[in-house]
This record gives C-alpha cells, structure tokens and sequence, in this order.
C-alpha cells in the first residue's frame, strides 16, 4: 500500500490515489540490455521502490543521456526522455525548475556525467535543483563496446588504450563533494537492500542528489568490483557508512576509520584504538571536508570503498528559491503588460478628426 | 540677440568618444528626447568589443548615430551631418564619415599632445588647415564641464564625467529638443546618488545655456515632428521589442515563459530584460553554458512551458545537437540568434546576415526548423510572436533570426492593443480512452500531441534515438525512418499554407526589376529602392519574413520578373538557396563589413545592376 511518508522533498508532488505495485512502472518495452547486466538489478530495484513514494504515475519523469544506462527511461512506465550525450542533467534542471510538482529523476552514466557531460553535473549538484541523479558506474563504455572512461583505473587496457590508460580517473563521490552537493551516496547493484535504501535517502532529500552506482559491465569489464562483491574479500573492502554511528567494518567490525596526527582518516584495527578514536560518521557536517576525506579512502584497486550516504545536509533548492522570486514580482510587481508596453515615455499622435 | 532658427526636413547626428565617455547614453537620451518630440528616427549604436580599451586610442571609440526627420525614414542615415567628437580618437576614426561642409562639435580639452600621439596626429588638426572644409565648433567640453560643477562638491575628475551630459544639453539646445525627460531620466538614473544626479542635471542646463549664449553657434535648428499615424508611440530597440514578443506570446498562449541562456553579445540584453518581468510568471534561466542553456528549455518545453533560448553565432554552433533533439521531440522552442560577425568569435559588437545557412541547415541529419526573420526594432515585436505561433501549432523549434544592428538599433515603434494581438493555443493532449500515441498527428498541420508531465494515462517516453510512425516506439526499420524523414520535413513545408501572400511594393506597377530582402536590410533596402526610382527607373521590393519554408507564391513571384537583385549583408547565402530551389537567376549585392548598408551605396548597387537590366 502507498504510505504518505511525509517526505518534504516531494510535498509537491502529487500523490495517487491506490497502492501501487512495481509492474504499474514497467513498460512493454522489451529491456535490450545484455544479458546478466547490471542494469537490470538497478530497474527492478528502482520499479520495486517507487511504489513505497506513491507518487502518481504522471508526476514522475526519467530523464536521460547516450550509453547503456540512458535506455532507462523506455522502461519506466512514467514520462521520459532519451536525450543526448552528457545533457540530461541540464534538460532535467530546466524541467524540474519549470514544474515543482514533478519528481525528476536523471539516468546516466560514468561517460555520459563524468566525460561529455561533466559541466552539465557539476553545476546541477551547485545549483542544487530538486533532481536525482543515479549514476551507473561501471567504469568502461559500454555502448561504443568497450574503451576506457574516466573512471577507469590508470593504465587500463581496452581498445582505445592498447598500452594502457595514461589518464588518472575521477572519483565520482570526490567529485560531487568538490562541488558541494547536498547530498552525496554511492551503494552497489549487487545489494539490493543498501541500493533501495539508499535510494529512498536520496528521494527525501530536498535538492540535487548524486547517486553513484557501481553497476557491473559483463561484457566489457566484467568483474570490476568483485572484490566489493565477494563473500572472501567483501567485508575487508567494503565500509558500509551509517550516519551517528562509529565506523567500523570487517568480520565483526575488525577494522575502523580513525584519524591520523595530521588528521587525515586512516584505517586501523579496532582492537589497536580506544573506542572514542573511532571517527563517528557525520553525513549532516555543514562541512564537506569529513565526507571528502571518507572518499578518499578507496584507491584505484577499490580497497577501502564506503558505501551508504557520505553526506545529506540542507540547502535551499533552485526550483523552490526561483517560484519564490516569481511569486514575490508577483506579489509586489506590476503585471499590466499594457503599462509595461507603454513604458515611461509614450506619446500619442491624435486622430486628425479630433 | 534672438539667434537664427533654420528649418530642416532632417539631421543626421553622430555623437563619437571614448567607450569610457558615456556616448551610447547621451544618444540613447537625445533619442528618447526626439521620439518624445514625434520625430521620426532610426539609430546606429557602434561600439567596440572591450569593455574599454585602452583610454584616448582608436579601438576604443564608441560612437552612436541617429537619424531623425520630419517625414517617414527607414534607415541611420548614411552620414552625419553633425559630428560630436569628444577627443581625437573620435575625431579620426569618424572624420573619414563626414562630408565636407558638415559641423564637428569638438572637445578642444582632450587635445592635448599626449592624445594626439596615441592616435598619430603630428600636429593639432584643430590648429592647421586640415578641418577648414568643415564648419569646427570648439569647445572646451571638459573644462566647462568642471567649471559648472565647481560648486557640486564632486571632485575634478568625477565632475569631469559629466561632460557627457554638457554635449547633451548643447545638442538639445541646438534642436530644441524637450528636455524634461532628461531631467527625469537622470534624477531617475542616480536616485541613489542626489549628488551625482544633480551634477549631471547641472551640466545638461550648462551645455544648454553655452549653446544658447555663446558666439560659437549662432544658429539653432527645427526638425517639425512627423506626420505619424494615429497611435500611441514609443521608442524601442529589437532586443526590447523581442523581449516583450515574447512575453506577449507568453500571456496570449497561457504558456509561462522559460528562457534558459547563456550571456554573449549581442543577445545578452534580452536575458536582461526578461529577468527583470517575474510578475508575469517568466523563469529565467542563466545556465552553466550555451548547450546547458538550450538543454534547460528544452526541458521546460517538455513540461510545457514557452520555451526559449537566445543566443549568437557561435552559440548556436554550440546548440546545434540540441535543436537536431528539439527536431526529434517535435516540441516547441524558440531559438533566437542575434547575429553578429563571424566566423568564430569574429566582431560580437558588429552585424551580419551570416548565419542564414547555419540556421538552415547546420544540423546532423535531415533536420528542417523553421526560419522567421524580423525586419525592423520594432518588427521584432511581432516576428517573435509569429516565431510561438509556429512553434507551438506545429510543434517544431523555430529559429529567430534578428541581428546586432536590430537589437540596438531603434525606431518609434506604434504601441499594440495588447487584446488585439493572436491569441495561440496551446492545445496540450488530454487522456482518451485509445492507447496514446505520442506519434500520432494532426491531419492537417501534422503536428504530434504535446502531452506534458502531470497528464495521466498519457505517459510515454520520447528521445533522439529514430521513432515509429504513432507509437514513437524506438524503431530501426528502413521503410519507417525514410517516412519519418519526409513528415518531419513534410510538417515544415506546411507551415506555408499558414503565411500570409507576400506584398509586392510597386508603386508605379510597371517594374521588371525585383529588389529581394530579408530580415533587417528591408529599411536600407526601401530607401534606395525609393531613390531609383525617383531616378526615373520603377523597381518591386519583396522582404521575406519567413525563410523557411518561403511562402508558396515566392517561386512564382520571382519568375515573373526579368530580373532579381538581392542585398544581403554576406556573400550570397539566400541567393545559394533560392537558385536551387526555384531555379531563378539571381542578382547578388553583397557587403559583409559588419555595418549595415548605406543607402547611398545600395542606390549605387542597384542602380548599377538595373541600368544592367535594360540594356
């Protein structure tokens, strides 16, 4: 059944009047990604999710690139548009600035946000417009099968770079914090449970929100975050951030975060600290020096990688400051278009009768 | 002693300084004083790129002409007939401008030795022999300037500034201009700063007083108004009345205006000046770049705003992608290119027609958008109108195509019964029982439903990737992209059926000449048309406001005549396009210095290739 969850983030946006069912957002569309790809976890979590919002159907639009993950809006059974390389995030601000009451949503890719269009992503998440953006990363072009991206790991050797990549890559968290977005997440297609929740974070936040998705290629990188994945090596790797509380990961929480003397975050066994060194995770810090710093934990082999919400903190929205502005001229302007027309220095040639 | 007052039909005025000296202002000022007065007018603005350059030099002079007369006129004028220099600089940039016998009004305080070298005068022209073809006033400009204010509590080089304002006040003395608008300007303008506000009045009466007490001028001039059609009138520039087009489009459709834009010369203004009408629910937009600019529209277009981008040359380079996805969506979005000077960043203060082509076909793919052209400021008004009006019935972005000359220049422009303008109606899709389809069409004007955001039952996915016929299902198929292709195209062409016949001025109806014209020539065009034919010659003149498609009768009308001159302000870029599609010889008059046409040079040109035609 739809709950009204009280999300201001969407307080806006229209609610519809049954339960909702996650078949209500599939379309007929036949989905052509390649078998076993990622994609097709990160749709069936998303058309699972949306029903929790209960959003009326009508009021939601997928906006998307060029690459693999833009195909996405064709299986969404809200509006959508496919649009062109590297632009959505710029198409979807105009869109979501023009209509408060709809939930805007951004489907792209490490190519698509990070290489043609990373302009476009950096002043969106600036900008803060209440959009979502879900970046699926899997570091390789998929659609022009299979060069190196910028998030490629150094050396990288695909068709483009048969020596290897000499390009040092982005880190997509880094990136977005660099350029103070509200809200900053990253989760991995193979756990759904985190990928939902943190979609669900990401949709009551008010603002810009870049979710960065590790999302499996299998047919050009396949493997790429196995180690994140992987029963043997997984919790070693992976540190799973909750905000307000210590951060520790490993077999029984073996390993913590703990600042260094120079007050760098650094990794340490829990049993070599005392408690209170622990680094507690604050996701709400007005600062965004603490989030950065727990994205630079993760190297280029992946070592080290938090996932969950590095950072969720509240600044006015574009779209809701614009309709303020508009509401106020309209409040205390003047909207007589023949006195604007007319201006102040108007004269009047008479009739010759007169 | 009464002085002289002598009668003219028309003056030509070119005031020339420093871009630091605040000449756009005092003519912009000496222009409203005029279209107050019910002359009719027409203005040249001309200024450099920089913001300011280098302080006395060459590139640095900012000069404003305006035409003013007791009858109708359609052009700047072609020369000054007074030239204000305010330092040497302006002087020899303008001074090849000016026929003998005409009057320089100079500031004789900027002459200094250090100045004339900057600009490579040897010695002081004001001295020797070299301006005794012409009727120099010189007057201390500056120092009387600072003598009027000694009492302002400015300092010397602030009240300096007025000096402007002095030139002002001494022009409006010279042709009785009315001066109240001035004042009100002004105290208007520094609000803030009643020091500064009464300084400037100060120097406005004292050139006003210097003109009517010295000995240097001994005549005023009288300029009678025009004989204009009943009407309201006010002054106005393209980029104004473009402004207001759109807002107009705006309240006529019930659509809320979105402009997604990014700042570049000579377009800029209108960001401006939208930004400023929130009170009619217009949203602006200043994006991160060109391509985001046009993006943002393009999604308030989809959400069913009156979307619209404005832009130059190079900006629409940048947003060829985007209009190629615009064509693909068949939403409306209106582009406006101000052209300039090209290629590349090229002259960003100069005008052109050079983007004609671009407009036309700069795009991947059989792309076809619709071209409308404005003619005149004033036109501007009703030609972005006209822009939404196909663009929202036909479901198709629309390019503007006005330039730098339109969108600075001005003209008294008769203000519209705001209920008297086209009403457009937007007729967004409503749900049906049937499945949608969002490829579906209107049978007459092939336009597709614009079903937006919030409508249920009609959601549907749309993007750049080709469409099934109806169900805009992503398709691959030959037979299906050839029939898109040809509606798209199939679509634009019908927008003929919408244009109005085209006017034929032939006043003598016997012409076997045809004058051809697009876009902001047509008052150059009309004026030299005028004079061949009072030089005993009848000529037609044609001005296209619709590119593309051209109005139906266009083929027709050029076969009916032996021949067919077309000015353009490029190398021919209408004339490439209308012998291939009509197979019509055409006649090219070409000038792509950034100016507009002289009339005296057209009237050459034409006569030229009409003396051509009879023998």
């Amino acid at each position: 059944m739809s709950i009204d969850l009280g999300i201001p983030a969407l307080a806006g946006v229209p609610k519809a009047d049954v339960a909702q069912r996650a078949k209500d957002f599939k379309t007929d569309q036949e989905v052509r990604w390649c078998p076993g790809c990622g994609d097709y976890v990160i749709l069936a979590a998303v058309q699972g999710f949306l029903p929790e919002l209960g959003l009326r159907r009508e009021n939601v639009v997928f906006v998307s690139g060029i690459g693999c993950s833009s195909r996405f809006p064709y299986y969404m059974n809200t509006y959508g548009m496919h649009s062109i390389h590297g632009r959505a995030p710029a198409i979807a601000s105009g869109l979501a600035a023009s209509r408060p009451d709809l939930s805007v949503w951004v489907v792209t890719g490490d190519g698509d946000a990070l290489s043609i269009g990373g302009n476009h992503l950096i002043h969106a998440l600036r900008r803060n417009v209440n959009l979502k953006i879900l970046l699926f990363n899997n570091r390789i072009y998929g659609l022009t099968k299979g060069q190196y991206s910028p998030t490629s790991e150094i050396g990288k050797i695909t068709k483009s770079t048969p020596m290897g990549s000499l390009d040092f890559p982005f880190n997509p968290v880094s990136l977005a914090l660099g350029a103070e977005a509200t809200f900053v997440a990253r989760t991995i297609d193979s756990d759904r449970a985190h990928l939902t929740s943190v979609l669900r974070a990401a949709a009551a936040h008010e603002g810009t929100a870049l979710v960065e998705i590790y999302q499996n290629c299998n047919i050009f990188n396949d493997g790429a975050f196995e180690l994140l994945k992987d029963a043997q090596t997984r919790d070693q790797w992976l540190i799973s951030l909750e905000h307000g509380k210590p951060i520790l990961f490993g077999a029984d929480g073996s390993h913590c975060v703990v600042r260094d003397d120079g007050g760098d975050l650094v990794i340490a066994e829990t049993s070599a600290v005392r408690p209170e060194d622990v680094v507690v995770h604050d996701a709400a810090a007005a600062n965004p020096s603490h989030a950065f710093a727990l994205s630079r934990l993760s190297g280029q082999d992946l070592r080290y990688t938090p996932v969950g919400v590095f950072r969720s903190v509240q600044r006015p929205t574009y779209d809701r400051l614009m309709a303020d502005q508009v509401t106020q001229a309209q409040v205390t302007g003047c909207a007589d278009f023949g006195t604007l027309l007319r201006g102040n220095d108007s004269w009047t040639v008479p009739n010759r009768s007169e | 002693m009464a002085k002289q007052v002598k009668q003219l039909d028309r003056v030509v005025i070119r005031f020339a300084g420093d871009s630091g000296d605040g000449m756009q202002l005092a003519g912009d000022q000496f222009t409203s004083e005029t279209a107050i007065f019910g002359n009719d007018l027409s203005t040249l603005p001309n200024f450099p790129a920089e913001i300011r350059a280098p302080a006395g030099t060459l590139p640095g002079v900012s000069s404003f002409q305006l035409h003013f007369a007791d009858h109708e006129i359609t052009t700047p004028g072609d020369s000054p007939d007074v030239l204000v220099a305010m330092n040497p600089a302006a002087l020899r940039a303008n001074l090849p401008d000016l026929p003998v016998g005409r009057d320089i009004i100079v500031n004789t305080d900027e002459f200094s030795a250090r100045n004339l070298a900057k600009v490579g005068y040897a010695t002081n022209p004001l001295d020797g022999a070299e301006l005794e073809s012409w009727h120099v006033h010189k007057v201390p400009l500056t120092s009387m300037t600072v003598e009027a204010l000694k009492h302002s509590g400015l300092g010397k080089k602030d009240a300096a500034r007025a000096k402007n304002m002095f030139a002002l006040g001494l022009l409006s003395w010279m042709y009785h201009r009315p001066t109240d608008g001035t004042l009100r300007f002004l105290e208007k303008k520094f609000a803030k700063l009643p020091q500064v506000a009464a300084a400037n009045i100060a120097a406005f009466r004292a050139g006003w007083n210097y003109g009517e007490t010295t000995e240097s001028f001994a005549v005023s001039y009288e300029v009678k108004p025009a004989s204009m059609r009943p009407g309201t009138y006010r002054n106005i520039s393209g980029n104004l009345a473009l402004s207001y087009g759109l807002i107009a489009a705006s309240l006529r459709s019930g659509l809320p205006l979105f402009l997604g834009a990014y700042p570049i010369t000579p377009a800029s203004d209108i960001l401006h000046e939208l930004s400023k009408h929130k009170a009619f629910g217009v949203r602006t937009f200043q994006a991160e770049d060109e391509i985001a600019g046009i993006g943002a529209a393009l999604g308030a277009a989809f959400g069913g705003s009156l979307a619209v981008t404005t832009t130059s040359g190079p900006g629409i380079a940048l947003k060829s992608e985007t209009i190629g996805l615009a064509v693909s969506l068949e939403l409306p979005l209106l582009i406006c290119d101000i052209q300039r000077g090209g290629p590349s960043t090229g002259l960003p203060t100069k005008t052109e027609q050079t983007d004609l082509l671009q407009a036309m076909f700069g795009r991947n793919g059989e792309a076809p958008v619709p071209i409308v052209a404005p003619q005149s400021p004033g036109d501007c008004f009703d030609a972005a109108i006209e822009a939404a009006r196909i663009a929202v019935t036909y479901r198709t972005p629309v390019l503007l195509l006005s330039d730098g000359y339109l969108a600075n220049g001005s003209e008294p422009w008769a203000i519209p019964d705001v209920d008297s303008l086209p009403e457009l109606a937007p007729n967004f899709a409503v749900a049906a029982e049937e499945p949608f389809l969002p490829y579906d069409r209107d049978p007459e004007t092939l336009a597709r439903p614009w079903a937006i955001p919030g409508t249920a039952g009609l959601e549907h996915r749309i993007g750049g990737l080709e469409k099934a016929d109806r169900t805009g299902d992503i398709s691959y198929d030959p037979t299906n992209h050839e029939l898109m292709v040809r509606i798209r195209q199939s679509k634009v062409d019908r927008i003929a059926l919408s244009i109005p016949p085209l006017t034929v001025d032939d006043p003598s109806g016997a012409a076997r000449v045809l004058v051809l014209g697009w876009g902001s020539t047509h008052g150059v065009i009309d004026a030299a048309c005028h004079r061949v034919r009072r030089r005993g010659v009848p000529v037609a003149q044609v001005h296209l406001r619709h590119l593309n498609p051209f109005p139906s009768d266009l083929g027709d009308l050029l076969g009916s005549y032996d021949k067919v001159i077309l000015p353009e302000l490029n190398l021919g870029q209408l004339a490439l396009v209308l012998r291939g599609r009509y197979l019509v010889d055409i006649l090219s008059i070409n000038q792509v210095n950034g100016m507009p046409f002289r009339a005296v040079d057209l009237e050459e040109s034409l006569w030229d290739l009409v003396q051509g035609a009879r023998t």
